[in-house]
């Protein structure tokens, strides 16, 4: 069905794809993995013609056309579901749209998918998980043979995952191909039939998903072994109150929160998506308002107007949505990292290129962000190295009290390492965490004490070294045992 | 240093640079009047009224904004500055000094209305500044019947002529503007947040960055330009058409602006290369004139000029 010959891209001085060949037969999935920068991203680039390849051949069989599921959404945020499903192939008689058929096509759709989506809803009212079920209906058109999936299960439920798993075997079943794209190895393991391995560019192997486990999975995406994940929790038992948050209020999300985070801790936020866990962060940071409840910073009480008063007391934060409010593209890797703290590379008013270049070379050292060139555009980067330019951006600011928000979604196993120990580092300086996380895995690797949030509310505390994920979940969903 | 942010500058907007040589070239052989040096001089005055404001405007496009107003605001800032002047009692120099304070004022409070709605009543900047445009024009109007204002301030005359080593004092700030602009966006904490603010508004937001803040400052930054290019410009004739001052300025400085390699879209800007702009726009109208073609025809080449420019540095970055 596919074809890939020889394929090779080359931004500038950097080879992102290495002579790549595969071939993909009818009715089966293929599984893409590889640490963040390996290529992955351009091969998706490459095969859906956003990017030209330098050199090598992409052929497909006649008649296949190939469905995309993007791992940064494409959806028209003022347009309906309907209209975003059929954006560019509208179902039209004499000449006028024909909004009745697209209407019944994208409700028989989503019955498919079994999720319910008010079809004549506008894209931007819905939450992450209801735009990437959009996604999916865009994807599923009957003229589809080959599909392409970029990260579909990031921002998933377990429950959501069995569903699109279960579509993927019946496409599957009905003769189509799908080349899948995931960091959560043991998915990939499951749906796929065979795993292609991507290192820098080089396709390292190719073979049968029965015959790789995750850890050699991970062996062969970063070329060693790699031991324990998380690092252990931080030795020193946390100091005095760092951040107290009482009966916070902010808008329709986040009714009554209260919590203390202590210098030293990292204190986990878990919940279900929707649960406010970023609008209570985006609150204390001032960066939506506040409707009531107080905040002291280190038993003083404060009242932030604006998110920069937020800095100036010490705190700093990492938004979950790195492309929308995280990074600038456009602009270099120094300028990002300095983009808050620019203030201190000023000599009499005027910026010191010398210093910022120097400070992101430091950083750049200390998290090895690839290429560690200062003046590197940040839409060069892979999206692991932008996280890491995300955090050295928050952590420039020298913060006493840091929120990490979702710090390592979309990011493959050896950066997301790096993020952990970044984290457990901060905690031992004496810096107080939050790690809002809906990995639950991430969350007991790394915290000692979790809050667990609900419907904008504090569900519970849990604490100890014999924490489930199940009983996190059951706080989570409200489910009494 | 200097030399090395410069040269970057002139690589970011690589295409206009290129342009301006072969323009230059191009009219330097075909025409021998095009090169006596009185005339390279008299090209540059004739543009730094417009180009002052092309800088500012530089700003504005930078954070995502748009400035229609600037040449409204250029002939209200013009008649009331005259005003000012004629109603200031005492030497001529205080007259003057009236004179350019009521410039600059008008056009600060101009800008500085502009910018509020923008920056703090989050309007957009394109509805804003058609408002105002309307606004500050039709105020000129009517404070001036619609006519001429005029002044026999001796010294003002003097200084709207004046020359420095045969250098018109309106080309002088255009090129001193230029340096120190230059540095403003690339080397302060102002202009690496007004690219920031253009380039994304929510990262600049969440990177602690007080966004309707820097977009205020932009606005009130082109409406002081304005007003002062209004006041060289009133100096040079004594007097201030209410109608006619600063016609299409809006036009000329958005389309040097673009030309030099600035983005619509904002977050890349380059003030040497809207100088670039500024120039080529210039040599363009000149030589024309020296061919003899129609001033009604002189629209319609400017307008190819500015769509090829684009054009260029469209291609230039696939």
């Amino acid at each position: 069905m596919l074809r890939v010959e020889n394929l090779t891209k080359c931004y500038d001085a950097e080879t992102a794809l290495d002579h790549v060949s595969l071939s993909l037969d009818a009715g089966r999935i293929l599984g893409l993995i590889g640490e963040n920068g390996a290529g992955k991203s351009t091969f998706t680039k490459c095969l859906t013609g956003v990017v030209r390849p330098t050199s090598g051949t992409i052929s497909i069989d006649p008649g296949v056309s190939i469905g995309w599921i993007p791992q940064e959404f494409n959806l028209v945020p003022d347009l309906t579901v309907t209209e975003n499903i059929f954006l560019g192939r509208e179902k039209s008689r004499f000449g006028l749209l024909d909004r009745a058929a697209m209407r019944r096509e994208a409700e028989r759709r989503f019955r498919k998918l079994n999720v319910e989506i008010d079809p004549d809803a506008l894209v931007s009212e819905l939450p992450p998980s209801g735009k990437q079920m959009v996604e999916f209906a865009k994807a599923l058109d009957e003229s589809h043979r080959l599909l392409l999936m970029d990260e579909p299960t990031t921002i998933l439920n377990e429950e959501e995952t069995r569903r699109l798993f279960a579509i993927m075997r019946e496409f599957k079943a009905a003769g189509g191909s799908i080349i899948y794209i995931s960091h959560k190895l043991a998915e990939v393991r499951e749906i796929c039939d065979e795993i292609a391995v991507l290192r820098d560019g080089v396709l390292v192997s190719v073979s049968p998903a029965s015959e790789l486990d995750p850890a050699e999975m991970a062996r062969r995406m970063v070329g060693r072994e790699l031991s324990h994940m998380f690092p252990e929790p931080p030795a020193n038992p946390p100091g005095g109150p760092a951040l107290e948050v009482e009966h916070l209020k902010s808008g329709r999300a986040v009714h009554d929160v209260s919590f203390t985070l202590r210098h030293g801790e990292i204190l986990g936020v878990a919940g279900l998506a929707g649960a406010g866990r970023t609008e209570m962060a985006e609150a204390i940071m001032a960066l939506r308002r506040v409707d009531g409840g107080t905040i002291r910073v280190d038993g003083r009480p404060v009242k932030f107007r604006r998110p920069s008063d937020a800095v100036a007391a010490g705190l700093s934060y990492l938004p979950e949505d790195r492309q929308g409010s995280g990074i600038l593209p456009g602009f270099s890797i120094g300028e990002n990292i300095t983009l808050v703290s620019l203030a201190r590379y000023c000599r009499g008013g005027l910026l010191c290129p010398a210093s910022i270049r120097e400070a992101a070379e430091r950083y750049g050292h200390e998290f090895q962000i690839k290429p560690n060139r200062p003046g590197a555009l940040l839409s060069e980067l892979s999206g692991g190295n932008q996280q890491k330019v995300a955090m050295a951006k928050g952590l420039d600011t020298r913060p006493r009290i840091f929120i990490f928000d979702e710090p390592t979604r979309g990011v493959d196993i050896a950066a997301r390492r790096d993020i952990y120990e970044f984290i457990r580092k901060c905690a031992d300086d004496g810096v107080a965490c939050l790690l809002i996380s809906s990995d639950m895995e991430e969350i007991l690797g790394m915290c000692r004490t979790v809050m667990v949030m609900r419907e904008g509310r504090v569900a519970g505390f849990r604490s100890g070294e014999k924490l489930t994920q199940e009983e996190l979940m059951y706080l989570a969903i409200g489910v009494d045992r | 240093m200097k030399g090395r942010i410069n040269w970057k500058s002139v690589r970011d907007s690589g295409g206009v640079w290129i342009a301006l040589v072969v323009f230059l070239v191009a009219a330097a052989i075909s025409n021998e009047n095009f090169r006596s040096p009185q005339n390279l001089v008299n090209i540059t005055r004739q543009v730094s009224y417009s180009g002052i404001i092309a800088l500012g405007m530089t700003f504005v496009i930078a954070a995502g904004g748009i400035d229609l107003a600037v040449g409204s605001l250029f002939a209200l800032a013009g008649v009331v500055s005259l005003f000012a002047m004629n109603a200031a009692g005492g030497p001529e120099s205080v007259q003057l000094v009236a004179g350019l304070g009521a410039a600059l004022g008008v056009g600060v409070i101009g800008g500085a209305l502009n910018g509020v709605l923008v920056g703090a009543a989050r309007v957009q900047p394109f509805i804003v500044t058609l408002g105002t445009m309307s606004i500050f024009r039709s105020l000129a109007l009517y404070f001036s019947n619609a006519g001429l204002v005029r002044t026999d301030n001796v010294l003002y005359q003097k200084c709207g002529m004046a020359e420095f080593g045969g250098i018109p004092l309106p080309t002088i700030l255009l090129f001193v503007l230029t340096a120190c602009l230059a540095v403003v966006l690339k080397l302060t904490r102002f202009g690496r947040h007004v690219c920031a603010v253009g380039s994304n508004e929510r990262v600049a937001y969440y990177s602690a960055i007080r966004t309707g803040l820097v977009k205020f400052w932009t606005y009130v930054l082109v409406g002081g330009l304005a007003g002062l290019s209004a006041f060289l410009l009133g100096g040079r004739l004594n007097s201030v058409s209410s109608s006619g001052a600063g016609l299409s300025y809006e036009l000329d400085a958005i389309a040097a602006v673009i030309i030099g390699g600035t983005a619509m879209t904002g977050g890349k800007a380059t003030i040497p290369g809207t100088l670039a702009g500024v120039l080529l726009l210039g040599i363009v109208s000149n030589v024309l004139d020296m061919w003899g073609i129609s001033v009604n025809l002189q629209g319609t080449v400017k307008g190819l000029v500015i769509i090829i420019a684009v054009l260029i540095q469209y291609k230039r970055k696939d």
